[in-house]
Parts: C-alpha cells; structure tokens; sequence
C-alpha cells in the first residue's frame, strides 16, 4: 500500500518534470489533432491525457470542446477553435490562441460533445488550472475539483498542493484533494481523514459527497460516514434554523418599520390612522424623487442619496400629517370610529393624488452600493439591505423610546395623552402637542417609507399592503407599550416564517392572521396591556 | 306574537319605502319587458341590472347598519359574509353548468379540470340543489358570523378592536379565496354561468325575475330589520350601542344580544350577496377586499346609520355616482370617494336621513315643549296608543 | 366560630378577606364587609380606598385575587358575571349617571323592567297592563311622570340620577348600590334623594357611596368607613366621625 502511494507521488513528480514547454506543445498539439476523428470513449482518454499533460495552454481548447465550439478541418484534420463569423467560421488556433482565417462551415467538422465528455472535461479543467500561476485562477480550480470530485484528479491536486503557498488556496486544496481521495483507491485511514476533512466543510454539498460515496467504501469507514453525516445534518438544521429565525427578524424588523408610527398615533393618541399606510408610501416615493434629482444632477452623490431622503421624507410626511391632524382628526377626538371613516378618506385622496402624478405603475428606486450584495455568516447567507433594515428599524424604535421618555416634549406628550385637562390647566398647549405627536408618528412613517423602499415595489399601493399588518402588530403588541410594538413584530416576523416552510407563503399569513384574532379574543389588550380601572373607562 | 312583531314594524316611512320598492320590483321588470325597445320608456337589461346591483348593496348597507347603526358594533368585514352569500350562489351555478363547460366534464366545474382534479371536493356536494345552496346562502356567513361574534363578543372586544379584527378576517378570507387549491377557482373567482333554474341567466326575462326578487328581498330584510329595531329587543340594541355596562348590570347578556344582531346582518348580507352574482354574472375574491366593506361603511354612513331608510338611500346615491364618475372621469372617482368619507364624518355624521330626521324632531319637541308651557300636557304614550 | 357562622347566615351580602391589586397597587386589601337583609348601609372613605372597586367586585365586574363574595349566604358571586349577578337581584348605580340618552324616560324604565331578559323574549315582548301600571309607580316615585315621553338626554343630571335608581327599582332588586347618588344635585335634590333612599330601604338593602357627609347624616343609618383598601371603622355617624383614624385619613384632610 505505501509502496504504492509513493509510486504515485513520484509519478506525479514526473509530470511536473514533464511540463516544460517544448516537450508539451508538439505532444498536446498531436494529442487536440487526434481527437478529430476520435469517439466519445477515444475522446474521454484524449482529454485525460490533455490533462495529464498539465500544459496550461490546452485550456481554452478544452473550454470551447466543452461549449462544442471546436472544429476539426475535413481536409487535414487539423483541430481548431471557432467562433461564428456570418455565414463562415472563424478559426482560433487552439494552442496559441492566434487567428487563423476564416473558412466555410462546410469545410469544417464538429468535434461531438456529449454530457459525459463533458463532465471528464470538467475535472480535467479543474486539474489543469491548478498549476496556473495565477492566485484566482487555482482558487477556482480547486473549487471546480472540489464541486465535481474524480479520482482522476487526485495526483493533480496533491502535486498542486505541494507547491501551494497562498492559504486560502491550499485550504481549498486539502478539501479538494479529500473529496477526490473518497473515490479513489487509497487505503481506509487515508479516507477517514478526508472524511473528517470533508464533515468540517459543512453544508448540503458536502452531505451529498459523503452520501455518493456510502455504497463504496470499506465497510470498516462505514461507521465514520454515518457518524460524520449525521454530524454535518444537526449542524445544517441548526444553520436552517438560525437562517429562518433571520428572515424572521428580518420581516419583524419591516412589520416594525411599518408599524412604529403607528404606535405613536394610534398607540399613545388612540387615533386609528387609516391614512398610515399612505405615509409610508409617501417616504418611498420622497425617495424616488430624491434619487432622481440626484441621478440627474450629482450622480457621484448617489451612495449618499438614502441619508439625504431620511430628513426629506420626514419632513414631507410630518407636514402632511401635521396637514391632517389640524384639518380633520381634530374635529374628530374622541370619536375612534369616525376617525377611521375619516382617515380612510383621505388615504384613497392620497393614493389616487400619487397615481395621477407619477402614473399607476411601479417606480424604480435603486440601492445605494452599501445596501447591494450579502455576505456569509456561518451556514447562512445574509444581504446587506436586510442587515442595514434591521440595525436601521432598531436605531429608530430606540430613538423614539428616548425620545419619549427623556425628553421634554415626550413628557408634554405623555402628560396629554394620560390627562388631558390636568395637562392643559398645567399650561401644555394640548393642541400643539396633538398636532405635533402626529407629526412625529407620520415622519416615522415616512423614514420606514425610505427603508422600505429598498425591499418594496414603490407604487401607489404600496401603503395599503402595510396597514393591516401595522395594525395586527400594534394590538398584538398591546397598545400604549412601545416594547409590545418591538415584540409583537418580532414575534409575528419570526413566527410568519417559521410556519411559511410547511404550510406556504400565503397559508402562513393566513394562520398567523387566524391566530392574532384568537389571541385577541384571549387578550383584548394584547400582550402588554396596561391593568386596572383607568384603562375601562 | 309574530303578528304583533310584524304589525310593529310597520310606521309610515317603511310602509312607504316597502311600497316604493315593490313598485320599482314590477314597473321596471314590466319597462324592461313590456315596452319596446324603441319607445323612450323602455329600460335596457344592462340597467336594469344595474339597478339590481345597486338593490343587493342596499341590502348589504342595511344589514351593515343594523350592527352599526344600532348596535354600535362597526364591522369592517361585512364585506366577507356578502362574498360567502354570492359564493353559495356561484358555485350553485357552476353546477348549473354540467357538461357545457369548456372541458365538457359533466361533474367538475371548468377550473377544477384545468387544474386536474379527479374528483368533487367535499364541499362542492349538494351545490347542484337548488335549495341546498339557498340554504347555503344563510347558513355560511350565519355560522362564520356566529364562531367569530361567539369568541369576540364573549371577551368583549370592542370598538375599534372588534373593526380591526373585523377587518383582518375579510383579509384572510381574501387571501384564502385567491388560492387556486381553496377549490373556489382562485383568482378568477367562479363566473361564466349558463343558467339558474332552468332559465338562461342571460336572458331578460331572468334578469327581470332577479330584479324583482331583489326588490322584493329588500322590502322583506327591511321589515324584518325594523321589527328588530321597533321591539323592545331594539331598545336594548340602542341601549348596547350608547351605554353597554349600564344593560350588563340591568341583567340582559350583551354578548348574546350582540349575537343574535351579528347573525341575522351577515345573513341578510348572504342574501344581498346571492342575488348579486347571477346579476354580475362573476363572483371572485376581489369582493373580499378590506376596502369593499369599507366602503358599505361609507354608503351606510351618507345616507345615515341607525334609520332604516338611511342605508338604502346612501348606497343607491353613491354607487348611481360611482357608475357615472367612472364613467365620465375615471381618475376623480376616488378622490370624490375619499371627500364623501371625510365630508360626511365631519359635517353629516348623522348621514341624510338622519339629518332631515334630525330637524323634523327637532321642530316636534320645540312644538311639544311649547304645548307643555301652556299646560297641554300630552299624557299619550306611543307604547299605549298600540 | 359559632360567631361568624351566625353572622353569615343572616348576611344578604358577605365579603371576607377579600384582595384585589392592578400592577402591584393594591385596591382591596383583605377587606370584611357584611350587610343584612332590609339595611341601609353607608360607605365613606377617601378617594382610592377602594369604594368602586368593592362594587366591581360585587357586581362582578372585577374579579378578586382572593377572599370570599357570598350573596344570599350561598352564591359564590366571584363565579358569576354582570348579567347573571344582576338578575340575582343586586342593583348598581354608577358614579356618572347612566341612562339610554337616546330613549324616553318611559322606555329607560320598560327596558330595566324585571321581565324575562332572553333574545326572543325581548323580541316579542310587548307590554301588559300589570307592567304599565309598576312603571307609572315608578315613575311617581322617581317624580318623572311630567317627563315620561321626553328623551332621557334632555333630563337635567339630578333628574337623570333618579331615572337611573327608578330603573334600579324597575329591576327589583334586593340588594342596591348607589355610587355617590347625590354628586352634583341642589341642596333641596339631596334632601329628597335621602328620603327616596330611606323609602327604597325599607323593602331592601342599599349600600350607598358618598362623600357628602351631610347627606349620610340625613340617612342616619351604619357607616363603614374604607380606606386603603381595608374597613377602617364602623358604627353610627357619630362614632365613625370621632374616631381619630377616620379623622386623620379622611375627613382631616
């Protein structure tokens, strides 16, 4: 057994010795030539010893041979890459890459590929790049070895390995050369460790690998294999598990973006604002026209544009707020559901006003350069729009928090909303404070608005996909309680998608839909309701 | 008993609005058929349609304000019971259809083939009976009505809470509806129906005895709302609406009397429902859509909540003006929507009928005190004059 | 022992021990509260010491923590809600009047009639002889006749404060509790309410909350005096206004 490996490795040695240039290019020009009027089991040990050859220059000829874009000449048989030119074919020598004219198609035979050829193809690319001087060429060598494993390519991998000095790449390598080892002859201890070597990868992939090669082990691996994975199924339930509950805070952060002005207005004010929905799809469209001014006038500004449409969509949605606060809600305190009809209203003006100005269709608002693209935490793969949503929803609850406890206008308003006539004779303008409070809870809307944007179709409708969730988690949350808020969308978020992998999307809303009325039945107050004899009067 | 409950029921203005719609049940259906196309009396079938439409709303506003108006109970989900009546409806028709479907499967509604179901779902059996699904018609939305008002009102969610919930359960409903393996056809809803009865639902003849049926269906829900309301069961409805612990310590079980009222709106909103569909001719879950049932809110709300007469006015004014608007200016319709919601809370929130009722009583009461100055003091109570 | 037992007994109303307390703030501290057949009873105390919240937990509005709530010696009222404590036959008059504003002062009387209370009962009830002539009784005895056709919401607030205990009486009742029936009234109103009162108690037990002292010295009847939570003294008038702890928690202050 050792005699054998050690036979290998000199082999391999021997390749390596073999790489020199003058010595490989007649051999590899002779070797693409014979594959001319080869068949597929022919062509399979051509290409074998292509890769056996370890010349890097065969690369892109077996590139196009896998593509079927490489032709031999019916006159010489000489093989050529092509490319179509018109009615002709342009001809690439394969070896040196040079133009070498055009001809008819007629005069030029297809070299026949089929899903087979091609998988041999593969490892031998795979193989071949991994000598290439280049650091992200071998990289992604190895992770072609390591996707499609053959035993074939086990000597080339070592040998790579041996020379290896970049880390990362011989990182890949190991595993590369593990996956490959699994299906070659080697002895059982030398599979044991490449199982090890595979179980620490981690992921589906490597269940899969570990699965393929069950039925052809020694049996005494067996044992291993089982245990290892096992090992890598618990982790990956885990990772699924830890993955779900992101997407779950992931949407528990959006129910919370949508749903923290509300707590303001409808939460501490009692006023039940229809129109909120509405507010928030104001944000998004400031965004869209903040962007476009943007795009058109200082396009290198453009990473910049969310933080310039935070205060612009504030400012936007706080005026309109401040517009309908003093122009109908306050003839209507006291009276909940006229306040409803009301603000109902004037959430249909609202749509109906953005659709005869932008038109009813959606409008595109583009992410910024930090919000695009996503990153690998463990087993799981987040986007950066949904990290920044959440840090950003959080950052603006706890604002508002301190904003409400610490400040002097929180207390004016706190004073308002628990005694309005003791407030008024304490010298608090009430009225001013209604006013501004539901400023304050549309402002907030509008800021979701913004964020929301970057995850949402931005139309007219936008708002009303929003209200009844917004609601569902302020009652749900209790109303008066900004922590209620915070965890009643979290909780619905991470719930909504916990139930979405066995029941489906939709069925998942509706059960979690079904399940708030039942809790409210149990709860009138939800989950954090404020006690006693005040709150019944 | 019943006798006295009916007779009860019956004060000037719902006798007259009882006679003005069985008039409109027979004049229009007789214009429609009678006259000639040619002559300036006739009434096209699309508009007496129309027409027809415009009375099953009026029904649904009815039925609205007997728990709004009365009870104080604002559902913003009545929507969903008028949606399950007209399913009842629909799916009677598709059975209608047989083997005249595009498939030709004699059993299975088109779309059900289309999605290669093999056989009836369960709850499709005894739709093909015409009295099954009338009584379907009641029986659904009087049965969602009773499991959601028994958990609710037992707890004793209120207000603005209850219109929430109200609200989420149309909107589950719709979202339910709008899956194709519900076995309700989905998205599209259930629609190209052939004929009820026997009789073409396409022919004007049919379509004059649905305008009729209509016509007559609302003058029954109306005298029966107004038994309700003139009882002294209705005394305890308003007593609910304006003072709810004060009739808990008298000793009446609210939530049962919430119940009841529940029960019997969402089923006259399943009779409204069922005599929509074949007169629209489609049934799909857009009808399910939270913004439908509020506007039954705002029909109900313009023509005045807690009269009667109110809900039926409001609707027929504000959808005659959405078929013109829509019509005329598509893109101002929801503006004027939106205004008549915030004109009507702010300046007529006791709606048109109230507001004239309003004035009328008004100028009664300054003549009775008037009268009790000069010691005429009118000792006749209503109750003893019965 | 033997004390106690007697005492329940012959009790109408019996609370013992009993607590209730909101967010960690106690409402009802182990109160003991007895009150017999045919008595009228006055309860004092300063505000939070618990007054409405006794009543709640007696109309079954507010469930106790712990303690016992007996009616009649043998009904466990912490089991039963409002409607059902109410058709036991214990009355409640709110601290704000509370009347159907939008009905006749004759309909406000009819519908608190002690009448069968179902559905359909009240669907297809319609008025006997005997039920017109208790309800114009009523009516003299709440001094309304002159009003009975107006609407209630046109009543001045002394006039909707007797409609509210004529409706107490339409229910008949044998146990009454008035909150503060004289709040907001003319000196010659809470003079003749006291004399309402003292007739309504002589065919059944009231329990009166109020803070008029005056007008508890009209009545002439049992004090209990609540504070914190707990009964803080009980006796005659007299007795219960000399006391100093009833001096320095209450009317000291």
């Amino acid at each position: 057994m050792i005699f054998k490996s050690l036979l290998r490795a000199c082999l391999a040695c021997l390749f390596l010795s073999l790489c020199t240039p003058a010595f490989a290019q007649a051999d590899s020009k002779a070797l693409l030539d014979s594959l001319a009027d080869a068949n597929f089991k022919q062509a399979e040990e051509i290409v074998g010893q292509l890769a056996a050859s370890g010349d890097p220059r065969v690369v892109p000829a077996l590139e196009a041979f896998a593509e079927g874009d490489l032709y031999a000449r019916k006159s010489d048989d000489a093989v050529f890459i092509t490319q179509a030119a018109g009615s002709k074919l342009a001809l690439i020598d394969p070896l040196s890459g040079e133009s070498a004219g055009e001809v008819a198609k007629g005069a030029m035979s297809k070299i026949r590929v089929n899903n087979n050829l091609r998988r041999v193809i593969r490892s031998a690319l795979g193989g071949l790049t991994l000598l290439s001087p280049d650091r992200n060429t071998r990289l992604q060598a190895a992770s072609a070895v390591l996707a499609s494993p053959s035993a074939e390519n086990l000597d080339l991998v070592e040998a790579a390995l041996e020379r290896e000095t970049d880390p990362e790449v011989k990182a890949r390598m190991v595993e590369a050369r593990a996956v490959s080892l699994l299906s070659s002859d080697r002895p059982p201890e030398a599979k044991r460790e490449a199982i090890e070597t595979i179980a620490s990868l981690g992921g589906r992939n490597a269940i899969g690998i570990l699965m393929s090669s069950a039925g052809t082990l020694d049996p005494s691996l067996q044992e291993d294999l089982d245990a290892a994975i096992a090992r890598l199924e618990s982790k990956l339930a885990f990772w699924d598990m830890a993955q779900n509950v992101w997407y779950g805070v992931s949407l528990g952060s959006v129910l919370l973006l949508a749903a923290i002005g509300l707590a303001i207005t409808f939460g501490v004010m009692g006023i039940i604002n229809m129109a909120h929905g509405e507010m928030v799809m104001l944000g998004a469209y400031s965004t869209f026209v903040v962007q476009d001014v943007i795009r058109s006038n200082a396009p290198q500004l453009f990473d910049w544009s969310l933080p310039i449409a935070l205060p612009v969509a504030f400012l936007v949605t706080a005026l309109v707020g401040l517009a309908i606060e003093r122009g109908v809600i306050r003839f209507l305190y006291g009276r909940p559901l006229e306040t409803l009809l009301a603000t109902w209203g004037i959430s249909l003006i609202l749509q109906q006003a953005i659709r005869s100005i932008f038109g009813p269709t959606n409008q595109e608002v583009g992410n910024p350069s930090w919000m695009s693209g996503s990153f690998a935490l463990g087993g799981m793969t987040v986007t950066w729009n949904r990290m920044w949503i959440i840090v950003f929803s959080l950052t603006i609850f706890f604002a508002l928090l301190a904003l409400m406890k610490r400040s002097a206008f929180g207390l004016q308003m706190r004073a308002v909303t628990q005694n309005r006539r003791m407030a008024s004779s304490m010298g608090i303008r009430t009225p001013w404070v209604d006013a501004f409070t539901f400023a304050l809870g549309s402002g907030i809307a509008g800021i979701a608005g913004v964020a929301l944007s970057q995850i949402d179709n931005v139309s007219p409708n936008l708002g009303q996909s929003y209200i009844i969730d917004s609601f569902m988690v302020v009652v749900f949350g209790g109303v008066g309680n900004l922590w209620g808020t915070l965890v009643g969308a979290l909780t619905l978020g991470v719930l909504n998608k916990f139930l979405e992998p066995s029941v489906g999307a939709v069925l998942g809303k509706i059960l979690v839909l079904v399940l708030i009325i039942l809790f409210i039945q149990k709860r009138p107050r939800g989950l954090f309701a404020l006690k006693g004899r005040a709150v019944e009067a | 008993m019943i006798t006295g409950f009916i007779f009860r029921a019956l004060d000037g203005k719902i006798v007259a609005a009882i006679g003005i719609l069985l008039a409109a049940g027979i004049l229009v259906p007789a214009l429609n058929l009678l006259v000639p196309p040619d002559s300036a009396f006739h009434i096209p079938t699309y508009a007496m349609s129309l027409m027809g439409k415009y009375l099953c709303y009026a029904l649904l506003a009815l039925a609205l304000d007997l728990v709004w108006g009365y009870c104080g109970i604002l559902s913003l989900g009545h929507g969903a019971f008028f949606a399950l009546g007209g399913y009842a409806m629909g799916m009677y028709l598709m059975r209608q259809i047989g083997s005249r479907g595009v498939y030709g499967n004699p059993l299975l509604p088109d779309f059900m083939v289309f999605l290669n179901w093999q056989e009836l779902p369960w709850f499709w059996y005894g739709f093909d009976m015409f009295p099954f699904a009338m009584l379907m018609v009641l029986v659904v939305p009087g049965l969602l009505a009773f499991l959601f008002g028994w958990f609710a009102f037992r707890s004793r969610v209120n207000g603005v809470y209850l219109s929430i919930i109200t609200q989420a359960m149309t909107y589950a409903l719709m979202l339910a509806f709008f899956r194709n393996d519900m076995g309700f056809g989905g998205n599209n809803g259930l629609t190209d129906y052939k004929d009820i009865l026997g009789f073409s639902v396409q022919a004007d003849g049919t379509r004059a005895v649905l305008f009729a049926l209509s016509a007559l269906m609302l003058s029954l829900c109306l005298l029966i709302a107004s038994a309700i309301v003139r009882s002294k069961f209705g005394k305890v409805l308003v007593g609910v609406r304006d003072a709810e612990s004060r009739v808990r310590f008298l000793g009446f079980r609210v939530e049962n009397i919430k119940l009841f009222t529940f029960v019997v709106s969402a089923m006259m909103a399943g009779i409204a429902g069922a005599l929509f569909v074949p007169q629209v001719g489609i049934i799909n879950p857009g009808e399910f859509a939270p913004a439908n049932s509020i506007e039954v809110v705002v029909w109900t709300a313009v023509g005045g909540r807690g009269t009667l007469i109110g809900p039926i006015i409001g609707a027929i004014l504000v959808n005659a003006g959405k078929s013109f608007f829509t019509g005329a200016f598509p893109e101002f319709w929801l503006y004027a929507l939106g205004g008549l919601f915030i004109a009507v809370t702010l300046f007529l929130p006791k709606g048109i009928v109230g507001t004239i009722q309003h004035g009328w009583n008004g100028r009664k009461a300054m003549k009775a005190a008037a009268d009790r100055e000069k010691g005429r003091d009118d000792t006749v109570l209503p109750q003893a004059a019965e | 022992m033997a004390k106690i037992a007697e005492t329940r007994s012959k009790s109408l109303l019996y609370l013992d021990g009993v607590s209730v307390s909101f967010d960690g703030f106690k409402a009802l501290n182990s109160l003991s509260f007895v009150v017999e057949p045919g008595e009228l009873r006055a309860i004092i105390g300063p505000n939070g010491a618990g007054k409405t919240t006794m009543m709640d937990i007696i109309t079954g509005k507010t469930r106790p923590d712990s303690g016992t709530v007996l009616f009649e010696d043998s009904i466990d009222l912490t089991k039963r809600d409002e409607a059902d404590i109410a058709q036991l036959g214990i009355g409640r008059k709110f601290q704000k009047p509370t009347v159907f504003e939008s009905h006749t002062v004759w309909d406000n009387l009819e519908l608190a009639l002690n009448r069968s209370r179902g559905v359909f009962a009240t669907l297809f009830y319609r008025l006997s002889g005997e039920d017109r002539d208790r309800i114009e009784e009523i009516l003299s005895t709440i001094r309304l006749t002159h009003r009975k056709t107006e609407l209630a919401a046109n009543l001045s607030h002394g006039q909707k404060q007797w409609l509210e205990i004529g409706m107490l009486l339409a229910q008949e009742p044998k146990l009454l509790l008035v909150d503060e029936p004289v709040a907001g009234m003319t000196d010659a109103e809470t003079a003749e309410t006291a004399i309402l009162l003292r007739d309504i108690a002589r065919t059944r037990s009231v329990v009166v909350v109020e803070h008029d002292m005056g007008f508890i010295r009209d009545l002439g009847v049992k004090v209990t005096c609540l504070a914190e939570g707990s009964v803080l003294a009980e006796g005659s008038i007299d007795f219960v206004s000399n006391d100093p702890k009833v001096i320095e928690n209450y009317l000291g202050r």
